[in-house]
């Protein structure tokens, strides 16, 4: 369970903690399978209107990876994002999400799917008349997984995002940095394979989209595989600096590695 | 939306924290109350103009099936000759059960509604009525009819088939207006479910998109929405029912003859046909409510 991982973050000079935190990240292997991609587009084209947006899109991430999207506004960020938790389906290639290939699924395998991937929107959408508190535990709502116990998890959660204090309070009385912390909680707390994060640090200062970074790139070294969707070189300067991270570039329809000057 | 026991369950028992995925909706939950109530009203007064129409239909057709009437027309002096004649023919006649005229007193009466209760019947050629009572089946009108022309000239036998056929076909159509009404408010019920769980999965666009990007399953989503307007449907038809019973318990009860105006209402086991109106009700809006979620998510896909 994250949460249990979370603890340890919080905790990390506690020297037992690391071995706890190898024993869970092992596990976290073994589910998604050694050598497997968690998430593998191949030849994915998509159009929409009938003009094609994105077109021959091959990418492949490895469990525990660290991978940035970046690429002018409108290039097809937020829709190869989408595409990657199953929200769109290709007009032409295979996504395979944990090796299963999207178009074979129905809906509802899809959305079960989806548990196993966190995802911080662009436009971070809550239910506005739910708590804080209780739009991070929805997914585990939806997922029947609400109880005593799992309830119990949550102030820990709330308080690894900082946000302990705002526990009880509605969305619209959140900040821009408040709201994508509680998209991040929200994110994490089925303890996905997969976090993706879309234009994450948009409508935040400097100092909270650093704080926000520092919480993706420890979910990152749980195990957790991180796909982030951003135009903010900075951010991806300052993630360098801290985890090994791949760039991706959209241009003209295309992913490409970007080159050693990120 | 897929049911299964699990649905099922889900839809009775409910969830405390599924059940606030969706966010109240206020007026329209109050008009959804309102319609299922008043349309459970109007449909238990329309079961119970179906349900007294067929007993009335059963009851006429019971009574008019076991009974005939010989009129004796003859001359005053032949009169009570031929009387005797008939209700001689009548003993041997078989399927009648008994036969008797009637007095002058119980003619007098007849015609008292027509003519006033001092009519000077041994005055005026009235003819003398013969009332007879049969087993059923076994009664051959059309014999005794042809045994009556050759022995009793004077007779004229009336099984009331000629007025009895198209009273009874009037109330057993009645009878089937009736349902036909209580089905077509229950077609209303459904029309309005429908469109109110519509416009509400409309209104919650967002909703149902945040519960999508969270991983819930259409058949989750379907189901909050669902579970809601049954419930609903459920409250206020009951409601509905109860008080259409209870407006039909105090409508006037009038004589023991049976009629449509004072004969409106339920009987024995029929009064099991109201009380199971809310459960329809409430199978209808979860029949229509799953439709109409189904469609309504598969078109914000």
């Amino acid at each position: 369970m994250l949460c249990g991982l979370v603890r340890k973050v919080i905790f990390a000079t506690r020297p037992v903690c690391y071995s706890i935190e190898s024993r869970m990240m092992l596990r976290h292997n073994r589910r998604v399978g050694a050598g497997a991609r968690v998430i593998e587009l191949e030849n994915v084209a998509y159009s929409y209107g009938g003009g094609e947006l994105l077109s021959d899109i091959s990418v492949k991430l490895a469990p525990g990876s660290f991978h940035f999207l970046t690429g002018p506004s409108g290039a097809g960020k937020t829709t190869l994002l989408k595409l990657c938790y199953g929200a769109l389906l290709p007009s032409a290639g295979y996504i395979r999400l944990f090796q299963t290939d999207v178009r074979s699924l129905e809906r509802d395998d899809i959305a079960q799917l989806r548990r196993r991937i966190g995802v911080v929107h662009q436009n971070v959408q809550f239910l506005d008349h739910l708590s804080v508190t209780d739009n991070v535990a929805l997914p585990l709502t939806v997922s029947g997984r609400h109880n005593g116990a799992a309830g119990s998890d949550l102030p820990e959660l709330m308080n690894w995002v900082g946000l302990t204090n705002r526990a009880d309070a509605f969305p619209p009385e959140l900040s821009g940095g408040e709201r994508q912390r509680v998209a991040l909680a929200r994110a994490v707390i089925m303890s996905p394979d997969i976090v993706l994060a879309d234009e994450p640090t948009g409508n935040i200062d400097w100092e909270m989209s650093q704080r926000l970074l520092t919480l993706l790139v420890e979910l990152n070294r749980m195990g957790k595989t991180v796909l982030i969707a951003t135009h903010d070189l900075g951010l991806i300067r300052a993630a360098k600096a801290q985890v090994q991270a791949r760039v991706l570039r959209i241009s003209n329809r295309r992913v490409q590695l970007a080159g050693a000057d990120l | 939306m897929k049911f299964n026991l699990a649905t099922l369950r889900g839809l009775i028992a409910g969830d405390q924290y599924a059940a606030r995925v969706v966010p109240p909706s206020g007026f329209t939950a109050q008009l959804t109350l309102f319609a299922s109530g008043a349309m459970a009203f109007l449909a238990v007064f329309a079961l119970a103009l179906s349900l007294a129409s067929g007993r009335l239909a059963q009851r006429w057709g019971d009574e008019l099936a076991g009974t005939a009437t010989i009129r004796i027309v003859a001359p005053q002096d032949q009169r009570a000759e031929q009387t005797a004649a008939a209700l001689n023919v009548l003993e041997t006649t078989p399927g009648v059960a008994s036969a008797r005229a009637l007095t002058d007193a119980e003619q007098q009466a007849l015609l008292a509604p027509w003519f006033g209760s001092d009519l000077p019947l041994d005055t005026l050629p009235v003819p003398r009525l013969i009332e007879i009572f049969t087993t059923g089946q076994s009664f051959d009108a059309t014999g005794l009819r042809l045994r009556l022309a050759a022995e009793v000239p004077g007779a004229v036998l009336d099984d009331h088939g000629r007025w009895r056929a198209p009273l009874v076909a009037a109330a057993q159509r009645l009878r089937f207006l009736g349902w036909l009404a209580a089905g077509l408010i229950l077609a209303a019920v459904a029309s309005m479910v429908t469109l109110a769980a519509n416009a509400a999965l409309a209104a919650n666009a967002q909703v149902v998109a945040v519960l999508r990007l969270v991983g819930a399953t259409d058949s989750y989503i379907a189901q909050a929405f669902v579970r809601r307007f049954t419930w609903r449907a459920l409250v206020g038809s009951t409601v509905g029912v109860a008080l259409g019973i209870a407006a039909v318990w105090v409508l006037p009860a009038g004589s023991d003859a049976p009629s449509f105006l004072t004969g409106i209402g339920f009987e024995g086991v029929g009064w099991l046909v109201p009380l199971a109106l809310p459960l329809v009700c409430a199978l209808v809006a979860l029949a229509a409510t799953a439709v109409a979620a189904d469609r309504a998510l598969k078109e914000l896909s």
